[in-house]
């Protein structure tokens, strides 16, 4: 018989360390699959993992890929703490994307210092009230969240399809589903000639430092702590349930719309269809495997990102089908959630004794 | 004349150079929009990559690349690791394969229906997809009881107006009450959506269903109700054998073949090729015997007219959706108002969606 006790002493060290567990585990995995798909697995996780970061170009394009999932995960991060369960980023991201991407737009034939700051915001502001509808929702009519967050994903992403193949298709494009490029003013500026990393990177880090102090310094920080360990004991101690489900959807909006606007303004340069390949939903993984915290995010999101890049270099080396990234991501997910379980319980096995069955 | 003297002396340089190992090293990459399992636009690139392995080349692929953020990199990625020439298989790469294009003179680059050649080593192909469409037109026309062919539309761009128009001149020529009823899907791929544009061009009476989208899912919709359909990008008769009259197949293999040894011999030129039947790039999947045997006879007859030059798909009077003149009587459309149509012709039911 299999009998499943809760831990009481667990250890925070442990905590911290299960990620880097689900990852040794994840390589593990990775190896056992490339061999049995008959490549030599050493061979298939150098290029899957190290080849990608090998010289500076690859590097920048780590950080690149990293920079949205970061900013994301961070925003999310609010949420989840307080038991919000926003699942909608990507909506919000595409949201941000539409806003910002607008404000752009209307500026396409102007130039100015004060363009870029403008887009942002406006992006920022965009995914804000994205993500206010299922806040509102659950606060005033006791909507699911997850379930509106979600839905909301769809009505972005068909909005965004309506504006580029319609109103705000680029006139000399020949109706193809793209709006114009945007004008030099409203693009973010490279870090470095030649690479692609730009500016967004410095809104990812400074949205690092801000969580931490908002969570660890910040009487608000303590409350959606303290939401997220015991709502009963939030009621309790008075703190306004409502508007701090507001202000963490809203927090973790303007996150997604700043990943949004970062990506159509830094290497993009135009609202399409395609401007985010799941970020919004990746970034729910790297949120878990940061575990919650902000350095942990800025981490677990290289790790994520290199997911992306190693699976596109095994395909141009060896010809490894590309869903192998998929694969990996779903196996860290799987790992993590797995140690966790045995981090929090005890699995027994007992013998059986006749006089046991009768309990 | 320093001029041409150089050019004769770096290319010389490069014969040299290159003509020695260019057989050993020569690699030729491919970016895929989709999985090569498609069955529709990326399964047909992954076959002509194919017969450039079968040629002797050695290639490589990325299936299911992003058009956003990532395809910069991926082409990047082929040009750094060692590919002379890259085929970028979607119009979504346009700018990234010109982007890189510039930092990567050496390299050359091919990119699939766009139409920005910015550097001199890129070049861009796509085919006359239309001139299939005039003989499904041709067909459907006379398969249909109804007088409704059913279409399915991607995207309001010129290349599938284009197709929309050439199938429904075609059908009104042989069949003048013909309706065309598109409904716009907005995707390249995506079968549920596709097999419930086709579902609800069935309910309106259409009884023959034709796609420019790249699924099996219309033509498995159009076999179960018993409707006529064609088969899009590659042959796809054995997903509805019934139901298939013909496919328009993407064979672009020998293109792939030509420009790969061109390229590897030093005789590649920047270029911007649209072929159609008469170089095969446009070809026919087998015709259905219910079909019968006359209307097979007509229209293997009109394909090779098609392929000749001697019939145009797009020969005048045409008229617009209002009534203005198109194209006089006696002329034919030149290449520059086929690569820009942006209005439908008459007898095509709605409007463009704006």
């Amino acid at each position: 018989m299999i009998k499943i006790e809760k831990r009481n002493d667990v250890p925070m060290v442990l905590y911290f360390f299960t990620p880097f567990i689900a990852i040794i585990l994840t390589i593990l995995g990775g190896g056992i699959i490339f061999y049995i798909l008959g490549f030599n697995p050493i061979e298939a996780l150098k290029f899957y993992f190290i080849t990608p970061i090998s010289n500076l170009y690859g590097f920048s394009e780590l950080l690149l890929k990293a920079t949205p999932l970061c900013l994301i995960a961070i925003g999310l991060s609010f949420c989840f703490k307080s038991n919000n369960w926003n699942i909608g980023a990507e909506g919000q991201l595409t949201f941000g994307a539409i806003v910002g991407g607008g404000v752009a737009l209307l500026f396409y034939n102007q130039e100015g210092f004060y363009i870029l700051p403008l887009v942002i915001l406006a992006g920022a502001i965009g995914g804000m009230i994205f993500a206010l509808i299922p806040a509102v929702l659950k606060t005033y009519f006791n909507t699911n969240e997850i379930l509106v967050s979600l839905m909301l994903v769809y009505v972005s992403k068909l909005l965004l399809d309506y504006l580029v193949v319609g109103p705000w298709s680029n006139p000399e494009g020949f109706n193809f589903p793209e709006t114009r490029q945007f004008n030099d003013s409203s693009r973010m500026p490279l870090l470095f000639e030649g690479l692609r990393i730009h500016a967004g990177i410095f809104l990812a880090l400074a949205a690092v430092m801000l969580s931490w102090f908002i969570l660890y310094k910040t009487y608000l920080g303590f409350q959606i702590k303290v939401s997220g360990l015991s709502l009963k004991t939030a009621k309790y101690a008075g703190f306004k349930g409502k508007t701090m489900i507001l202000v963490v959807f809203m927090i973790s909006g303007a996150c997604a719309g700043l990943a949004g606007v970062g990506e159509i303004t830094g290497p993009i340069g135009q609202l399409h269809r395609m401007i985010s390949p799941d970020y919004g939903f990746t970034a729910i993984i790297v949120a878990f495997l940061g575990r919650l915290n902000p350095f942990g995010i800025i981490f677990a999101s290289l790790v994520v990102a290199l997911t992306y890049l190693g699976a596109e270099t095994a395909q141009i080396f060896l010809q490894i089908p590309k869903y192998i990234g998929q694969v990996f991501q779903g196996m860290i997910l799987f790992f993590l959630l797995a140690s966790d379980y045995l981090l929090f319980f005890k699995v027994k096995i007992l013998s059986l004794k006749k006089n046991e069955l009768r309990h | 004349m320093y001029k041409n003297f150089f050019r004769y002396l770096i290319s010389a340089i490069f014969l040299l150079g290159f003509s020695v190992n260019s057989n050993a090293d020569f690699k030729v990459g491919f970016v895929y929009v989709g999985p090569t399992g498609d069955h529709g636009w990326t399964f047909q690139h992954h076959e002509g990559r194919n017969a450039v392995e079968a040629a002797g080349i050695k290639t490589t692929f990325v299936e299911s690349v992003p058009e956003g953020a990532d395809a910069e990199r991926v082409i990047r990625q082929l040009a750094q690791s060692g590919h002379d020439l890259i085929f970028t298989t979607s119009f979504g790469y346009m700018d990234p394969t010109n982007k890189v294009a510039k930092d990567f003179p050496n390299v050359k680059f091919e990119h699939a229906t766009g139409y920005k050649r910015e550097h001199s080593n890129v070049s861009t192909y796509s085919a006359r997809f239309y001139e299939g469409r005039t003989l499904l037109g041709h067909i459907a026309g006379k398969m249909t009881k109804t007088n409704t062919i059913g279409y399915i539309a991607s995207f309001p761009i010129p290349e599938v107006i284009r197709g929309i128009n050439a199938m429904t001149l075609a059908a009104q020529k042989v069949n003048p009450n013909i309706k065309t009823k598109i409904v716009w899907v907005f995707t390249w791929y995506d079968p549920g959506k596709e097999a419930e544009a086709a579902q609800a061009l069935i309910d309106q009476g259409a009884d023959v269903i034709m796609q420019h989208t790249d699924s099996t899912a219309p033509v498995q919709t159009a076999e179960k109700a018993g409707v006529w359909s064609f088969g899009q990008a590659s042959d796809m008769q054995r997903f509805a054998p019934k139901s298939i009259l013909t496919s328009i197949i993407d064979d672009w293999a020998p293109y792939y073949v030509e420009r790969a040894i061109a390229a590897r011999d030093g005789t590649w030129k920047q270029q911007d090729t649209w072929h159609g039947l008469k170089e095969g790039m446009v070809a026919m999947g087998p015709y259905n015997s219910a079909m019968g045997a006359d209307l097979v006879k007509e229209v293997e007859q009109l394909q090779k007219d098609l392929a000749s030059g001697k019939v145009h798909s797009f020969t005048g009077p045409i008229y617009d959706q209002k009534g203005n003149i198109l194209v006089a009587e006696g002329k034919v459309a030149d290449d520059g108002m086929l690569a820009g149509m942006s209005v439908y012709v008459k007898g095509v039911e709605g409007d463009i969606p704006k």
